[in-house]
């Protein structure tokens, strides 16, 4: 960690966005993590998402369970709404403020030991009831916190800081979540934001479940030859399904390449996905075709990262239970308490 | 693009704007962190050793340390109210007289005990310096105390030149000259005073083993205008009424005043004059307010204390009646541009004005003079009368003569004049070891780091948000009601504390070691100021449009590491970096540290820094 604030002062150019924000202020506290630490790199790359979508921090909720990562919302929009959750819980609490106010935009930041050990009940139910979230799991395979043991993505055969081989078989939260329902599904690194903000951005933008494993290398615990999550072995074996970039509604669409290399996905709120240089052979709207797809990556040792999947128009749990249109703190007592008369007609209808 | 060549001494000079800009190079952020801590000693002999007169210039410097330095560029866009909150760069000028004015009695003592060590048989070697202006004492503060025997001879009665004569007290009071000159002749050093040197020649028969010409641009340029001679009573040279001021043969003025000329100079005399019952004081300029030549906080006190200053006025003409000047014409100018961008000034063909008046004072401008200097002594003069010079030895014509301050390059001020000594000082060193001239040993540069512990730098690297302080001023009654009332009060010590603490130790480098860099973007996310990018490599053109915040002060450069283990290349735009060290906090592999770049200047006789001798080690810092 480091003792003193960032020093408040901040580069000249620096613009205001439509929200009348510069960058710096979509940023938090300055990091307590271990120096090099991924996550931080994804904190910035939030910062920096927030900043290019004019979100108003205010209108924001980080809500995290426990772990590393989930110290990280107190390094970025400092503005927004936060609840720092119970191991593993951070799905239900999600779940629940997003019933209440589904006006917000909610960023669920979990880790791998938060989201796939403890809290991967919450998880699996999360992802298939089709939240309205960002759900990022900010990946590095050990548990930093207790000083690196292997977490449940850790891949097996990969090797611990002290030496030990991992036996046994990891838990791939893409596929899981591809598997769940999730109508956004991407994969990035976080030492490469040109592919994770864009990334962020379109997830932000997304309306239902958007889930994005990013991988994290742990420098104190998991940044050694043996890894398969440092910052050497994503490189050299990253599989980047495309560069993506995303065009909100506002932007004029412009095509300044030939046509075949690129897909476009227009999104539900009207802006627009364009991937580029994906394979021939995968398909961004077929659920199957993309499992099948990181599988056999995955059975190639490579670790496939981009946009996996989306359904612009998928449903949402607000969709599934038809709840009213608005956030509750907007309704007035009447519409909150109907009062005796309703409740005695409910009470009668269930008998 | 390659990737930078940190060995190279310039490189990092560079990046300490301030030091770069100083034309003694003077250690900046380092007296500065003296000063911060309380070692105002330290502070004062830092700078004696490269600028000779600290308390003299912490009044009077131009300065161009200023301009150049990084706060000014870092403050842009930011503070709460970016439309009021004007970017200003550190008091450098201001904290060095904090050095001065609370250094210890025993101040002299411990000079001496730092003076660089005798060369033998340098006593055998006569040098004569003519004038005693701060170029000249430039050249016998470095030369005594190798052992040369050196004489200044001055046609005024005290040492000291301009710097005594011509600006006011109320910016300089004597004691300050009194002080910092007396230091200089304690060297050991003959002082003749009341001789003007008539004729080279003479001197020259004097046998000296070199001779160093210091004496100034002694000469006022003249307005020759209709009415000039006639109204001559009225009429007088700017730097010539200021001397007249000084030895108190002037002690009143007119109430209407005009002064012509945009200089310091000019400056000084509209102070001078609203001190001595000048109530309607104008200074009258030919060209426009930003290009005129005096510096924005000369032109700033004038107009704080009442002076009017009217631009765009070409004098025509002095009016008078029956020898009494009355007023003077004036034709309105405008500025155009040629096709070279070569501005030139035309009448804007508006009717001319009268400005009325009682006394004018003319300064604009100085020249220099050399009739005691014979034409036949192998000492060439260029068209311009000035004497040809190796502009870095300073060596004449006349291989034993040499020149520095105005009389070298006609007028600059007082900090190129003691760098003009320095390096003539270095010249005749060499002359009399039987050296080439032109041989300069090389700075003494000095790399450390600054790691103490994880997080723990041995430099203050917390930034402070202060805006600039301003140095308390005594009350206006008192200062226009007595020309020696000195104006600026200099900071207290707990101020002083504050503005250091603004400095952003620019000194203490950011560098990379590609070898051990994850390329993990830590730095990257840290850094306030946007300044380092990790990207693919390109010309420098198309690469300072493209980092993480464009680099497009070209007057920077860009530090280029790597290429990094992606093949990528590290690129740090040194423009507006806070040397906040947050980057080397935050890199888990120690590829960016914190070190403390050091660069001396080589003086005649040393090759070594000053301060850091071996028996004084515990003041290097």
């Amino acid at each position: 960690m480091t003792y003193l604030p960032k020093p408040k002062i901040h580069h000249p150019s620096l613009q205001r966005n439509r929200a009348g924000f510069i960058r710096r202020d979509y940023e938090g506290a300055i990091s307590t993590l271990c120096a090099g630490c991924g996550h931080d790199s994804i904190s910035a790359a939030i910062i920096q998402a927030c900043w290019e979508l004019d979100v108003q921090p205010h209108r924001v909720a980080k809500i995290s369970g426990i772990g590393c990562s989930s110290k990280t919302p107190t390094y970025f929009l400092s503005a927004s709404h936060g609840f720092n959750a119970v191991h593993g819980r951070m799905p239900s609490v999600l779940t629940g403020a997003n019933l209440a106010n589904r006006e917000l935009m909610y960023l669920g930041i979990s880790g791998d030991g938060d989201s796939a050990s403890i809290g991967i009940g919450q998880f699996v139910h999360a992802i298939r009831r089709g939240v309205d979230m960002v759900y990022i799991v900010e990946n590095n395979g050990v548990y930093g916190l207790t000083k690196g043991q292997f977490s449940a993505t850790a891949d097996a055969g990969s090797k611990s800081k002290k030496g030990a081989i991992n036996n046994d078989a990891p838990i791939d939260m893409v596929g899981m979540a591809l598997q769940l329902g999730a109508s956004f599904v991407a994969r990035g690194f976080s030492g490469d934001k040109a592919q994770l903000v864009p990334i962020l951005k379109a997830a932000m933008s997304h309306k239902g479940a958007s889930f994005v494993d990013v991988l994290s290398p742990c420098v104190a615990f998991n940044n050694h030859p043996g890894s398969t999550k440092s910052y050497d072995y994503v490189r050299e074996h990253n599989h980047a399904l495309c560069r993506m970039d995303f065009i909100s509604k506002r932007d004029e669409i412009t095509v300044d390449y030939p046509p075949g290399a690129v897909r476009e996905v227009r999104q539900h709120d009207g802006s627009t996905l364009r991937l580029r240089k994906l394979p021939e052979s995968h398909d961004t709207g077929d659920r199957v075709a993309a499992m099948n797809y990181l599988h056999e990556c995955q059975a190639r040792g490579e670790i496939v990262t981009g946009l996996l999947y989306v359904d612009p128009d998928a449903p949402d749990l607000h969709a599934h239970l038809e709840t009213a249109p608005v956030a509750f703190n907007t309704l007035g007592e009447d519409e909150l308490c109907p009062g005796a008369v309703r409740l005695e007609s409910i009470n009668a209808a269930l008998r | 693009m390659q990737p930078t060549d940190i060995r190279k001494p310039d490189y990092f000079h560079k990046v300490v704007d301030c030091q770069w800009a100083c034309p003694a190079h003077t250690q900046v952020p380092r007296y500065i962190r003296m000063i911060a801590s309380g070692r105002y000693d330290d502070a004062y002999l830092l700078n004696w050793d490269s600028n000779v007169f600290p308390g003299i210039l912490g009044r009077t410097c131009d300065r161009p340390c200023e301009p150049a330095c990084r706060r000014g560029r870092v403050e842009e866009n930011n503070g709460a109210d970016v439309d009021k909150s004007r970017p200003e760069p550190v008091a450098i000028c201001r904290l060095k007289r904090v050095a001065a004015d609370n250094r210890s009695e025993d101040i002299e003592q411990r000079m001496r005990e730092r003076l660089p060590d005798p060369v033998p048989g340098a006593e055998r070697f006569r040098v004569a310096c003519v004038g005693a202006g701060p170029s000249s004492l430039a050249v016998a503060r470095d030369l005594a105390p190798l052992g040369y025997q050196v004489t200044v001879f001055e046609a005024d009665a005290k040492g000291g030149g301009f710097m005594r004569t011509q600006v006011p007290r109320f910016r300089l009071p004597e004691h300050v000259i009194d002080e910092e000159v007396g230091y200089i002749f304690g060297l050991g050093v003959e002082f003749v005073g009341n001789r003007r040197i008539d004729s080279m020649r003479k001197l020259l028969d004097e046998n000296y083993d070199a001779i160093f010409v210091g004496s100034g641009a002694p000469r006022g340029r003249d307005l020759h205008a209709p009415g000039r001679d006639e109204a001559a009573a009225n009429i007088h040279l700017g730097i010539e009424w200021l001397a007249s001021v000084y030895f108190g043969h002037v002690k009143s003025v007119g109430k209407r005043v005009i002064v012509l000329g945009g200089g310091n100079t000019a400056m000084d005399c509209c102070r001078s004059a609203r001190r001595l019952g000048g109530d309607e004081v104008k200074v009258i300029v030919r060209s426009g307010y930003e290009e005129m030549k005096a510096s924005p906080w000369e032109k700033e006190d004038a107009e704080h204390e009442g002076v009017k200053i009217i631009n765009w006025l070409n004098p025509k003409s002095f009016v008078h009646e029956n020898g009494k000047l009355t007023g003077m014409w004036f034709t309105p100018m405008r500025a155009e541009h040629d096709a070279n961008g070569k501005r030139k000034l035309l009448p804007t063909g508006e009717p001319d004005r009268l400005i009325e008046c009682d006394e004018v004072l003319i300064a604009v401008g100085q020249e220099n003079a050399f009739p005691w200097i014979e034409r036949d002594l192998g000492l060439e003069f260029d068209e311009w009368g000035l004497p040809k010079l190796d502009k870095l030895t300073l060596q004449s014509t006349n291989r034993k003569v040499f020149f520095g301050g105005d009389a070298a390059f006609g007028p600059k001020n007082i900090i190129w004049a003691v760098e003009h000594g320095h390096q003539a000082a270095a010249s005749i060193h060499n002359l009399l070891q039987g050296e080439d001239v032109r041989q300069r040993p090389p700075p003494m540069t000095n790399l450390i780091s600054q790691k103490m512990g994880i997080h723990e730098w041995s430099y203050d690297n917390d930034i402070s948000v202060d805006e600039r302080f301003v140095v308390p001023w005594a009350p206006k009654e008192k200062t226009l009601t007595n020309i020696h009332q000195e104006v600026e009060l200099g900071f207290d010590v707990a101020t002083a504390w504050k503005e250091a603490q603004r400095c952003l130790n620019c000194d203490v480098q950011t560098v990379f070691t590609k070898d051990i860099c994850i390329e993990c973007d830590a730095c990257v996310d840290v850094c306030p100021m946007d300044c380092i990018s990790f990207t693919t490599d390109g010309d420098e053109a198309e690469l300072r449009e493209r980092l993480t915040a464009p680099a497009l002060n070209l007057a920077q450069d860009l530090y280029i590491g790597g290429p990094v283990k992606t093949g990528r290349v590290m690129a740090k735009d040194e423009d507006v970096c806070l040397h906040c060290g947050l980057c080397a906090e935050r890199c888990p592999t120690g590829a960016w540290d914190m070190r403390k770049f050091l660069f001396a200047e080589s003086y005649a006789g040393r090759g070594e820094d000053y301060s850091a001798k071996p028996a004084h080690k515990k003041v290097a810092a």
